[in-house]
């Protein structure tokens, strides 16, 4: 694009602060694209520097961190601003008020959605509870909602785009969705307002907040969207590096017959193992992709790593320790045993389906 | 006297409001009373769902995210 079409466009008055934007934007995709088609000769020039025989399990294993390394910083910078702009559209607030008085059924499918598209952070989960629950949204579709919003990672999803494949992050997001729907509708049908922790049933939030809503420009946005980046890129690139190690390790040093056995089709009970142990494991989506790559790679089964993958993601105990607050027991164990219950859905489901 | 607010459970970003309205209060020179409030329920009788919030004399001016230097100087001068 060059910037003669872009002035063409915009005859309005002379300093357009859009125009520098865009103009850097251009700049920043085909930096990006060129970059982009470079990794696999950059990786291996980078092996080749090294010591170390190519067909090694260390040159292997060296190889995918090389080549993964750049490739997931890349994406993920294009996924988390493209997200950041869109996301400047929604806020809690807003979701709230569609939210408000929604019956169960639609109200779920809705949750699901938004819960996807509103940004909000992990230490906002119990006040957007509360708000939710105080304002009128039925129990059922708040947790739609909260279930969708962790489950359904725009981080996981476009990484999964770009490492394993379109048809892969399609059914991902479609599963995703479905298993927030029905864990809400469920949750909704059993009735399970009364174990509320006793203050939260209490509270009568003041309504709603009239919060001047913030005029934003195209700019503004898309400076929310080089925030997101800057914010979230800096915050999980230690998980990347990680997650990349672990998966580089699998790569080189796991034989495929092994992970085969283990994870496999035919090893029915790797499911719900899958689904435990990734319960206590809590780590970042980003860094959780390339291992779900690796683990592809080698043969194991794809129902069984969706199920693994979900779980790290969506059943994490640092959560259930913050929602503690306003949930008792018996409905955290509810949560849990009926989000697990979809994933393993999932996880059968898919195993059955991509054989 | 300014009576401000921040709303937040004690995350990072909301230490940062605080320090960022501590900040533009002096530096316009406005005496202000900044609280900060962690407790649940008080924050949801705010009405507020996302965290930071920001009230300044009783009314919820902000919520979700950091404020804008420009925003927060408006609402201390205002």
């Amino acid at each position: 694009m060059s910037t003669d079409t872009l002035a063409g466009r915009h005859d309005g008055p002379k300093h357009d602060p859009l125009r520098p934007w865009l103009a850097g934007l251009a700049a920043g995709l085909v930096a990006w694209g060129l970059l982009y088609s470079q990794l696999v000769p950059l990786s291996e020039w980078l092996v080749a520097q090294l010591p170390v025989e190519r067909t090694s399990h260390l040159g292997s294993a060296l190889a995918f961190f090389f080549y993964d390394t750049p490739k997931v910083v890349l994406l993920l910078t294009l996924i988390v601003f493209a997200m950041g702009v869109v996301r400047s559209y929604f806020s809690p607030e807003k979701t709230r008020a569609l939210l408000a008085g929604r019956r169960e059924g639609i109200g779920n499918v809705l949750a699901a959605g938004l819960g996807v598209l509103t940004p909000f952070c992990s230490c906002s989960a119990v006040p957007l509870f509360i708000g939710f629950v105080s304002a009128g949204v039925p129990l059922g579709v708040t947790f739609s909602f909260l279930i969708a919003a962790p489950m359904v990672n725009e981080v996981a999803l476009g990484l999964l785009f770009g490492l394993v494949g379109w048809p892969v992050a399609l059914t991902y997001l479609g599963f995703g969705l479905a298993v927030a729907m029905v864990a809400g509708w469920v949750i909704g049908r059993l009735r399970l307002e009364g174990w509320l922790q006793g203050w939260v049933r209490e509270i009568h939030a003041g309504g709603e907040a009239a919060i001047p809503d913030a005029q934003l420009g195209f700019v503004d946005r898309l400076r929310l969207g080089l925030d997101a980046v800057r914010d979230i890129v800096g915050r999980v690139w230690i998980w990347i590096i990680a997650g990349i190690a672990v998966g580089a390790a699998i790569h080189g040093y796991v034989p495929a017959d092994l992970m085969v056995r283990i994870m496999g089709a035919d090893a029915w009970w790797s499911v719900p193992a899958a689904v435990v142990m990734g319960i206590p494991m809590y780590t970042n989506a980003a860094g959780v992709i390339p291992i779900v790559e690796a683990l592809l790679g080698k043969g194991a089964a794809l129902g069984t790593t969706l199920a693994f993958m979900m779980s790290v993601i969506a059943l994490s105990l640092p959560e259930m320790v913050i929602l503690r607050k306003v949930l008792t027991l018996p409905l955290i164990a509810v949560f849990v045993g009926v989000v697990g219950s979809g994933i393993l859905a999932v996880g059968f489901l898919f195993n059955l389906l991509f054989q | 006297m300014k009576d401000v607010k921040v709303l937040g459970p004690g995350c990072k970003r909301c230490e940062t409001t605080e320090a960022m309205v501590k900040a533009a209060a002096a530096k316009l020179g406005i005496e202000v009373a900044v609280e900060k409030v962690t407790d649940y329920a008080e924050i949801a009788r705010f009405g507020v769902v996302s965290t930071p919030g920001i009230v300044v004399d009783g009314k919820v001016v902000h919520a979700g995210g950091l404020p804008k230097q420009d925003a927060l100087e408006q609402w201390l001068r205002a």
